[in-house]
């Protein structure tokens, strides 16, 4: 099956520093679910980042939608970085743009025109439960509201890979379904999906998903427990 | 080609209202006025200067040192040379009145000598060898001096005096690139977060870059048009009216091609700034990955 992401002998450091990811190698294939979890510093937001085109692997090879991008020219990204939705640990919301505004950005920065982005946006802010709060700036919105705000940003444009890193951690637990519902029907449409959380309720109630865990770096399966682990390209991982 | 000029409501939303009171516009004002009256102010000298040129271009005056000598029928020979236009005496009470300014009343005795003096115009491609040859034969021992030579210093102060207008004109346009560099730093640097979150859904450089040149561009309008407003009303204070910057410059006027390029300056400075922003704000861009 094809794959979304191809990681080769991935390693990442910042800088001088140690490296905080060794030797990767893995596949993502495309339109599954992925579950990306490990304790806190394994490096599951550098891997994300990796993943979404925010950094470049200080070696090896990374492929994304059939494309080596480790060292494709900056200039060049900004098309895959369309095809990518990315749900971020801190929102990263634009505080003086409206919800409306933010959710519609990547349809703009796509090149939508005005009166294509109206609908899709005003269906995805209901669908998050925001219809009312369209007008709302982010300094305004609840934590929890303003990750749904996040979330609607992240899937308006429908992307062909969804990387969210813990993206129900300010909701409560009836609007983290509602909202990995949204991650598993996009799923279904043929988005590829990578979830990192620690939130293993979540992951055990996500049927079908696989899981990537993170250690030190490294990817592991000590103990072989791993509910459908990503065949590895090579080598051990 | 401009548009990146037109922004979409949403588009000026990006920027938010911060920006909006950024300094830009009154810097841009203040090097505009500035420039405007520099640059009239050396238009009207290089009219100045032209004027006194082209005055002074075929002009001749022949001094005739042995006192006595019969002026009136050196004048009518001097006159009726071909390639002479036209010749004037000047009298000698006029040369006292002249030298009195210096020498006082001492000036007047008949003892000090005044040499003659006649003040000519010659025909355009006369051969000046041939003309001094000539005036010698027939006043020897006068002296020819060309008026261009005895005004040079004045010729060389104006053209130096042009030559420092434009070196500031310069100057000053480099400074107001450099204003424009610090204010597009600055604002990359206020909305550097709102660029990280573009550049994450897939904005590319000359997107982001579109919405600062823009704002740059608006704001250097805006400062330049009011500081040419501002500059073109001090000249016309200046000049008292209609006589464009008549007291700068003694009298020299500005005509319509200096007052087309004044009016063009503006827009000059509006350009130069809105490239300067573009140029600084890709190259900050391509910082990142």
């Amino acid at each position: 099956m094809a794959a979304v992401a191809e990681f080769d002998s991935v390693g990442l450091r910042y800088g001088t520093g140690a490296e905080v990811l060794r030797d990767l190698d893995f596949r993502l294939r495309t339109g599954a679910f992925y579950f990306l979890t490990g304790p806190s510093g394994a490096g599951k937001t550098s891997l994300l980042k990796l993943l979404y085109l925010a950094q470049r692997p200080t070696r090896g090879r990374i492929k994304l939608f059939g494309e080596e991008l480790s060292e494709a020219a900056r200039e060049t990204l900004p098309p895959y970085r369309r095809r990518i939705g990315v749900v971020f640990q801190d929102f990263r919301l634009i505080r003086h743009l409206s919800a409306f505004d933010n959710v519609a950005l990547p349809l703009r920065v796509a090149g939508a025109k005005d009166e294509d982005v109206e609908g899709p946006v005003r269906e995805m802010l209901a669908w998050v439960g925001l219809a009312d709060r369209a007008s709302a700036r982010p300094p305004t919105l609840s934590g929890g509201e303003q990750q749904r705000v996040a979330i609607a940003r992240a899937v308006i444009n429908r992307p062909e890979l969804l990387v969210a890193d813990e993206p129900t951690g300010n909701v409560d637990a009836d609007m983290a379904n509602r909202l990995m519902g949204l991650f598993t029907a996009l799923n279904r449409l043929g988005t590829t999906v990578v979830v990192a959380t620690h939130d293993v309720g979540l992951i055990n109630a996500t049927a079908g998903a696989q899981m990537i865990r993170l250690e030190g770096g490294t990817l592991v399966d000590p103990t072989g427990s791993l509910r459908n682990p990503p065949r590895p390209t090579r080598g051990s991982a | 080609m401009f548009d990146w000029l037109l922004a979409s409501p949403p588009e000026r939303r990006l920027l938010g209202a911060a920006s909006r009171r950024a300094p830009t516009p009154w810097v841009i004002a203040i090097m505009s006025f500035t420039i405007m009256l520099i640059a009239a102010t050396g238009l009207a000298l290089a009219n100045t200067a032209g004027v006194l040129s082209r005055a002074i271009e075929t002009r001749y005056a022949l001094e005739v040192p042995a006192a006595g000598t019969n002026l009136d029928a050196l004048l009518a020979s001097v006159r009726s040379l071909p390639s002479v236009s036209s010749a004037d005496a000047v009298p000698e009470s006029e040369m006292r009145s002249t030298l009195e300014r210096w020498l006082g009343p001492a000036a007047k005795s008949r003892e000090l000598p005044v040499p003659g003096l006649i003040n000519f115009d010659i025909r355009p491609g006369t051969d000046l060898g041939g003309l001094r040859q000539h005036i010698q034969s027939i006043a020897p021992g006068a002296h020819l001096v060309a008026h261009r030579d005895s005004v040079a210093p004045l010729m060389r102060s104006l053209t130096l005096l042009q030559a420092v207008a434009l070196g500031l004109v310069l100057l000053l346009s480099a400074a107001a690139a450099a204003a424009v560099v610090l204010a597009a730093r600055g604002a990359l640097d206020t909305h550097r977060f709102t660029i990280e979150v573009m550049h994450g859904i897939g904005a590319t450089d000359l997107q982001v870059t579109h919405l600062f040149q823009r704002k740059i561009a608006i704001d250097a309008f805006i400062g330049s048009i009011a500081g040419g407003i501002a500059a073109g009303l001090v000249l016309l204070l200046l000049a008292g009216g209609a006589a464009f910057a008549g007291e700068l410059t003694g009298g020299a006027t500005l005509n319509l091609v200096d007052l087309l390029i004044l009016a063009l300056l503006p827009f000059a400075l509006t350009a130069l700034a809105t490239v300067v922003a573009r140029t600084a704000v890709l190259r900050a861009l391509r910082e990142a990955l």
